[in-house]
């Protein structure tokens, strides 16, 4: 499965060739044209089969995923970091990860039970206070396997959790390699329209590879395709969860980064009724995608975000459910299918 | 110029949802420019050519308004809301607001006794008279603007959306008023500035302008205990220095007081803490443009009830005209 394949590329911010290498190997011979601009973003095109002038399409997605960069290597052998995007630090201790181009294993730093102090239990350990242990035992051994700004990201493997139901997956960074496996389904399909799948670097740290993809692309529309937040989980209050997992492809009507344009938004409920594909709206006002940058370039470009729901985004694992993977490719084939 | 602002404050027009006010004020420019075309995101472009010889020119005022946006209905029918731009929740308690299909909803919070000094949006609702949420659910994703009438309080006028409705009125008069200008003037009716200028970034792109002016509202100093800002209702349109987004270009401001000055037009000089308009999105246009803003002095900016003093929008007209009348070297 390329979302396993994806899922389980190691791919923070700035470092995204690993994922670039696992698309364009998928892409080969599907599309007309792949390239890799300055940025880092792969860029890929399909030439439509409707007559001249065509519309140009854009489809995004980002490549890139949240992850941490070594700042400092310590007497000891630790390895102190900072995150790259937003990772939080309360999600890291005691997590297994892997180091630089040699993807050295390591496990961040926590202080077992034993000696945790009481206030320590109530506490989130600061980032500054936390390191990476990658077995080493003193700063020239781990010199000898980790340099200064390399990356790290979590080691988690993608999984299978349920053949059955809504048949959930487990794995790291399905924001946004949910996206990028929804935007490389969609090179299997015929469309009247010129396709641009961009599978944009940075997003985590501002949406940067986007912006430059958006420029040279020009497009007249465009989505972006990624994994968004789930917030689905047991409350007490009935008030404002956002996107439910298993309730198909959520579509963003507004973020903090733009409002989606209504004819877009339109066209994508009506794709979805047409084939009975189940969508939800995803609850405004949260969160930014690459449409936030998109949507500015140039004159103008009118653009939506539709997104897998996917549980615990922006931790060292999370869930999605392979319906809402299914339903989102079904839905964005349906709405390309439909512009001419 | 009163039968204006009312009728474009009272229109509805949140950031994303100009659909209403833009037809609005298409009709009131009519025929009077040489073309006139709605841009990618939305933004009324109105251009009059010049006689020739001269710049071209953006001048822009924002056609939205804050508001809010629905992001969940409950059971009941209740539905919350996230803010589009930057709602002083403070002033949200109690109002109305209303919605694209002329449906209005009361804002209230879930506990009265409870109200402190900072209000929590996440814990306020809005009550649009529905008993389920199936009656309500086509709600989500719609957006509300504020409802409150405008009031004639004689040299002074009181409306919702004086952000930047009067501005909108500013561009409309100056329009109308406009003869012989060399310049080819691109009046900008813009969207989605409450959620960060976005309607004029790409305007001011496709318009690749010589020179920009913004017109939009700014804070006052003139009000029991306000922080210390030197601008004051009545005292003139505001050249802008400076704000939280942008230095203005001095060339620009120059020729701003040198047209005030030479034609009688009382002005002030504006530095605001924080905040921003139009010109900062247009100064950074593909490589640049000399820009500015003239500001309207305005009391009780974000909330239900903008305050301005028609003197102040009377003068920005004619400090347009005479800025327009000659030629803009910087």
């Amino acid at each position: 499965m390329l979302l396993e394949e994806l899922s389980n590329a190691f791919g923070p911010p700035g470092c995204e060739d690993e994922v670039r290498r696992v698309l364009a190997r998928h892409l080969r011979g599907k599309v007309d044209d792949l390239s890799t601009d300055a940025l880092g973003n792969l860029i890929a095109f399909k030439r439509g089969t409707g007559p001249e002038p065509r519309l140009k399409v854009m489809v995004d997605a980002h490549s890139d995923e949240v992850g941490l960069m070594i700042i400092s290597i310590q007497k000891n052998g630790l390895l102190g970091f900072r995150a790259v995007g937003g990772l939080g630090e309360r999600m890291l201790l005691a997590k297994r990860v892997v180091v630089g181009e040699k993807r050295i294993p390591g496990v961040i730093l926590a202080p077992p039970i034993h000696l945790a102090k009481e206030e320590d239990l109530e506490r989130v350990i600061k980032i500054e206070q936390l390191a990476i242990d990658i077995g080493a035992s003193n700063e020239e051994e781990a010199k000898g396997l980790v340099k200064l700004g390399d990356y790290a990201v979590p080691s988690t493997r993608f999984e299978i959790l349920s053949e059955d139901g809504l048949r959930t997956v487990k794995g790291k960074a399905f924001d946004d390699r949910a996206g990028c496996a929804v935007a490389a389904a969609l090179a299997d399909g015929q469309y009247a329209v010129d396709l641009y799948l961009s599978f944009s670097a940075q997003e985590e740290v501002g949406m940067r590879g986007a912006r430059v993809a958006a420029y040279r692309i020009a497009p007249d529309l465009a989505f972006a395709l990624e994994g968004t937040v789930c917030n689905d989980l047991p409350k007490k209050e009935d008030s404002s969860p956002t996107s439910k997992l298993g309730k198909g492809p959520a579509i963003t009507i507004m973020d903090h980064s733009f409002i989606a344009d209504k004819r877009l938004v339109r066209l994508l409920v009506d794709a979805a009724e047409a084939n009975g594909i189940p969508y939800q709206f995803k609850q405004p006002g949260i969160g930014a995608t690459d449409s936030g940058v998109i949507h500015l370039s140039r004159t103008g470009v009118p653009s939506v975000t539709v997104a897998v729901p996917c549980r615990y985004i922006h931790n060292p694992v999370s869930i999605l459910s392979l319906n809402d993977f299914d339903n989102t490719v079904a839905l964005m084939k349906a709405a390309l299918r439909r512009i001419e | 110029m009163k039968k204006l602002i009312k009728k474009l404050t009272e229109a509805y027009g949140p950031s994303g949802n100009e659909e209403q006010i833009r037809e609005i004020i298409r009709a009131e420019v009519g025929s009077l420019p040489d073309e006139v075309r709605v841009d990618t995101l939305g933004s009324l472009i109105a251009l009059k050519k010049g006689t020739g010889g001269g710049k071209r020119v953006m001048l822009s005022a924002h056609m939205d308004e804050i508001g809010l946006i629905v992001s969940y209905v409950d059971e009941k029918g209740f539905l919350r809301a996230q803010p589009l731009g930057g709602v002083n929740v403070m002033t949200l308690v109690g109002s109305r607001v209303q919605f694209a299909d002329g449906a209005t909803g009361v804002i209230s919070p879930e506990k009265g006794d409870e109200m402190k000094k900072d209000p929590d949006l996440a814990k306020l609702y809005i009550d649009v008279g529905a008993t389920s949420r199936e009656e309500a659910q086509g709600r989500l994703g719609q957006a509300a603007s504020f409802v409150r009438p405008f009031a004639d309080l004689g040299r002074r006028v009181v409306a919702k959306a004086m952000d930047d409705r009067i501005g909108c009125v500013v561009l409309l008069e100056v329009l109308r008023k406009l003869k012989g200008s060399p310049h080819d003037i691109y009046f900008v009716f813009s969207v989605q500035e409450e959620v960060g200028l976005r309607g004029a970034r790409t305007s001011s792109y496709g318009i690749d302008p010589e020179v920009g002016i913004a017109v939009d509202v700014t804070g006052s100093g003139d009000t029991p205990e306000a922080r210390k800002l030197a601008m004051k209702l009545g005292a003139g349109p505001c050249i802008k220095v400076m704000d939280g987004g942008m230095l203005s270009h001095p060339g620009i401001n120059n020729l701003l007081i040198g047209a005030a000055e030479s034609n009688g037009i009382p002005y002030q000089m504006e530095v605001l803490p924080g905040g921003t308009t139009d010109a900062m999105a247009i100064q950074l246009a593909r490589s640049g443009v000399p820009a500015s803003c003239v500001s309207i002095a305005t009391r009780y900016v974000h909330t239900p009830s903008e305050m301005v003093d028609l003197d102040d929008v009377e003068n920005a007209v004619k400090l347009f005209l005479a800025f327009l009348g000659q030629p803009i070297e910087v």
